[in-house]
């Protein structure tokens, strides 16, 4: 069911990161939601106009770090005549602190939504105890 | 400004600050457009053509809703975000609820001609200039 609700605006904010780009373009933080079920983390960043093959994903030392690269060739020919919102590439990185099975990270995208997929090792996963 | 894409880094850059630029722009103002609600949208001339693209991420093509009626374009639509419910929740920054924006454009547009796409989160409408309103060429005797 859709929220009855108006839809508010969320402003795109600018990637800040430690380490600086050496190309001057800017990049963006895709919006993004984060849930953990019992055996899962689950990851959904909004980055609308990348297409599945220009995103990338990678795991190491606990921290997930997505980019998505838009594909800038389809604004050629186009001259702005009034703007609303500014077009990038989209990063994001998070430190985990559940340990995540590498192996078995799955991904999607819908509509220019990815959802990542993070099983929980093994151990990670909560046991149930019972007590005889 | 035209984009070239000899050093894809260097134009991203320029077509991005050619973005800000418009970002004062008053082209649209002068109608009711209702401007900075959801969905945002930037406006592109192509040759004679106008091009409306608004980033709409997580909405299906089946959620939105397009009418033109003379130079008046409206956009509505509802977003949803599911969760399973017994998911702990760590992070919520996307949006859902429902929109509806009128962008009313300063030059006549061909209602027949107007063409939507959807694809990867990004609405894409194609807006022929109406035939009446394309500038003449005038022969000077």
């Amino acid at each position: 069911m859709a929220d009855p609700k108006e839809l508010a605006v969320r402003d795109k904010q600018e990637l800040v990161t430690k380490e600086e780009k050496t190309v001057p373009a800017r990049y963006y933080v895709p919006s993004t939601d984060i849930y953990e079920t019992e055996d899962a983390l689950t990851v959904v960043m909004e980055m609308p106009g990348v297409e599945k093959k220009d995103i990338t994903v990678g795991l190491e030392n606990d921290r997930l770090r997505v980019e998505g690269q838009i594909d800038f060739s389809k604004y050629e020919g186009l001259e702005p005549v009034y703007t609303e919102f500014n077009v990038g590439h989209y990063a994001r990185a998070f430190m985990l602190s559940s340990k995540i099975d590498q192996d078995k990270i799955s991904g999607q995208v819908e509509d220019g939504v990815l959802t990542l997929t993070l099983p929980k090792v093994k151990e990670a996963q909560p046991r149930r105890i019972t007590i005889s | 400004m035209v984009v070239l894409l000899s050093d894809p880094f260097e134009a991203l850059f320029k077509f991005q600050q050619g973005l800000d630029a418009f970002r004062t722009s008053d082209w649209l103002q002068s109608g009711p457009s209702g401007g900075g609600s959801y969905p945002l949208v930037n406006v592109f001339r192509k040759g004679d053509d106008l091009v409306i693209i608004a980033e709409v991420p997580g909405i299906d093509k089946s959620n939105l809703e397009i009418q033109v009626k003379g130079n008046t374009l409206r956009i509505a639509g509802a977003k949803s975000v599911n969760y399973p419910q017994e998911a702990g929740l760590h992070r919520r920054e996307r949006l859902a609820g429902r929109f509806a924006r009128a962008v009313t454009l300063p030059v006549g547009i061909e209602a027949d001609g107007v063409k939507a796409e959807c694809r990867d989160g990004i609405l894409v409408l194609r807006l022929p200039r109406a035939e009446r309103d394309k500038p003449k060429a005038i022969k000077v005797e």
